[in-house]
């Protein structure tokens, strides 16, 4: 009962003096230098920094795709720095939802089918499956678009499908790397606010990636990455 | 753990992405199977048909056989020295206990004439017990008696081919015919009993009692002499019992003092034709063993394929890694796929092989021998190499990196 007491007091994410370094042959090229940081439930977090920052390796570890080198990591107050390969699947099953700048939907498949995949995983039974699905698409606005295939959809519509993917099973976190690099202004900024509904109704969790300052303007918090290490930390203005 | 109704429904959604793709490696299995099933039902169909041939012969035979001449050093083969006599033959047949039955024969060729048909046929002079000793039916009309053997009378019995040649649709039964000139009444025309393995039509005979065979016919250097016998054991069991009761006895009648060679063969015709049905179960497996070879081929384009399948998927899987699938779910996913090729494959292969051997076993008049468990274990079969040849794809897509394989172009 300790440990559970003390794991309430702990922060969403909790890195603590994590290297991320990368080993091609004989050469070590550190991606990640001793960075530490702290995430709580509910924020909404941009990070940015030029390419080669450690920002998509910072984003690959927090989302349990890559281990640390060495360092921890504590997700929920658990350690999962050294889970196994399936255990980090388990985890990122049910309490991470990703959105990727090529949306990376599945093909040939209708956008329920595709909001549906994370629960395929977790053995939900299909006549739940199909209603958790048509809700996290309602949320985002395509409800009637269920039966859509991808090549069938807009670019914005793509993406809100993503996050519908995202969200479906109740991920606490959203982990969005350059959500809006393939859109244009007027449908980043529609994405970029179904951000925002979604983290002030629904209290997910948002950590996003990007290069242009108008979409970290959207966050309450921005982390900058240089060479390996976090430069700057700072709250930004509620937009 | 994914479930399996969703993972076959991912799997037929895959294959009909590509179906020319799916549909030529499915071809190899298809064939694979066919040849497999179509092989062992035409391996085990010839070996049925050897089998009845055995059958046909007469069960539990052994053949005696006169022992041979030497002339300035040529040899001339078995029964050239006439050595039996017909006493011999009533001598085995009363005094060795494992023979049932014993039939000696005088053969020679002869033409034969009936109206303006002729015809030339072995012509065998022999006792009644021949019907029984080969089990083969008279037809129409009836054997010879032992009557007729005692009186020499000029009847015949005659094979459905010579009645055939010489007769055409009449009924032979009491016409007269001339072999070698000497007319001679059909009593009764044998079933017909079809060629050996050797191609030699059975058929193509006539019986006529022994002692008119031996008078009118075809005489002896000595009377009485036959060319062979055929001996009847009692059992199967009972077959080389009765070979060494026959060699004693005969050794005995005709005082070969020890150490000295026989004057006779005695061959067992029965273990002869059990080398044939051996010699056609070794082609079947044979057969069988270079048909699955080109099954192993459609295996290993099953496996071909999958790993395309794999890389140019890598993006998918790199999709269903990051969402929470674990290794065993990604694993599982190909090895249906493949799974589901080979199945499908293979239950086409036993269709058209099904078809194929009931064609060929038509066309060469042989029996059909598919087994369902031949069938069954073809279609287990398929499966296994569905599992097997797809399991290093998919063992290969499980240990993809996600953060590679969605980064992939």
């Amino acid at each position: 009962m300790v440990a559970a007491t003390e794991r309430r007091h702990q922060p969403l994410i909790s890195v603590h003096e994590v290297s991320r370094i990368y080993t091609l042959g004989e050469h070590r090229i550190p991606a990640l230098n001793g960075i530490s940081v702290s995430i709580e439930r509910g924020e909404f977090v941009a990070i940015m920094g030029p390419s080669g920052s450690g920002k998509s390796t910072f984003m690959n570890i927090i989302g349990c795709l890559d281990r640390p080198t060495s360092g921890t990591y504590l997700l929920n107050g658990y350690d999962v720095g050294k889970l196994s390969r399936d255990a980090l699947a388990e985890i990122r099953n049910t309490t991470i939802g990703f959105v990727f700048q090529g949306f990376n939907l599945l093909p040939r498949t209708s956008a329920l089918e595709n909001v549906e995949l994370p629960l395929l995983y977790n053995g939900t039974p299909s006549r739940r499956r199909r209603e958790q699905a048509l809700e996290a698409l309602r949320i985002v606005g395509l409800a009637d678009r269920w039966h859509h295939h991808p090549s069938q959809l807009s670019g914005g519509q793509q993406q809100r499908v993503t996050i519908a993917r995202a969200m479906v099973n109740n991920a606490s976190i959203i982990m969005a790397d350059e959500p809006t690099g393939n859109l244009d202004t007027k449908t980043s900024a529609e994405i970029m606010e179904l951000f925002v509904r979604l983290n002030h109704e629904s209290h997910i969790t948002i950590i996003l990636v990007t290069h242009e300052p108008d979409i970290a303007a959207y966050s309450r918090r921005l982390i900058r990455f240089l060479d390996g290490t976090i430069i700057s930390d700072e709250a930004t203005a509620a937009p | 753990m994914i479930s399996l109704p969703v993972i076959t429904r991912i799997s037929l959604r895959a294959l009909r992405a590509n179906k020319m793709r799916s549909g030529l490696t499915m071809l190899g299995i298809v064939i694979g199977v066919a040849a497999v099933i179509a092989m062992l039902s035409i391996g085990s169909g010839a070996r049925q048909r050897v089998s009845s041939e055995v059958a046909s012969m007469g069960s539990n035979l052994l053949i005696v056989v006169s022992g041979s001449t030497s002339s300035g050093g040529a040899r001339m083969g078995a029964g050239s020295d006439p050595t039996l006599t017909l006493e011999d033959a009533t001598a085995i047949a009363q005094e060795c206990p494992a023979v049932l039955d014993v039939a000696p024969l005088h053969s020679g060729t002869a033409q034969v004439v009936f109206g303006n048909q002729n015809w030339s046929t072995v012509v065998m002079g022999t006792t009644a017990s021949i019907v029984h000793i080969r089990e083969w039916q008279v037809g129409s009309g009836k054997a010879f008696t032992e009557q007729d053997e005692r009186h020499a009378n000029k009847v015949c019995l005659i094979g459905a081919t010579v009645a055939e040649k010489l007769f055409g649709s009449l009924d032979p039964v009491g016409r007269v015919v001339r072999i070698k000139k000497i007319p001679f009444t059909v009593i009764g025309v044998l079933e017909k009993k079809g060629q050996t393995l050797t191609g030699q039509d059975q058929d193509d005979i006539i019986y006529v009692p022994i002692t008119t065979a031996q008078k009118k016919l075809f005489r002896a250097l000595v009377p009485g002499m036959i060319q062979f016998m055929m001996v009847k054991a009692i059992s199967t069991d009972a077959l080389d019992d009765a070979e060494q009761q026959i060699t004693a006895l005969l050794r005995q009648r005709h005082r070969i003092g020890q150490g000295q060679e026989n004057d006779f063969t005695v061959r067992n015709l029965t273990q002869m034709m059990q080398t044939a049905v051996n010699i056609a179960r070794i082609m079947t497996v044979l057969l069988g063993a270079i048909a699955s070879i080109s099954l192993l081929v459609g295996g290993i384009g099953i496996m071909n394929i999958m790993l395309v399948s794999v890389t140019e998927r890598t993006r998918e899987i790199g999709i269903r890694i990051a969402v929470g699938a674990k290794t065993w779910d990604i694993r599982l996913q190909f090895i249906m796929e493949a799974m589901t090729l080979s199945l499908i494959g293979g239950s086409i292969g036993i269709i058209l092989g099904t078809a194929g051997s009931v064609a060929v076993s038509r066309a060469f008049h042989l029996p059909t021998g598919i087994s369902p468990l031949a069938v069954l274990i073809s279609f287990g079969f398929s499966a296994a190499v569905g599992v097997f040849f797809g399991f290093y794809p998919a063992y290969k897509a499980s240990l993809l990196n996600p953060i590679d394989a969605l980064r992939y172009e």
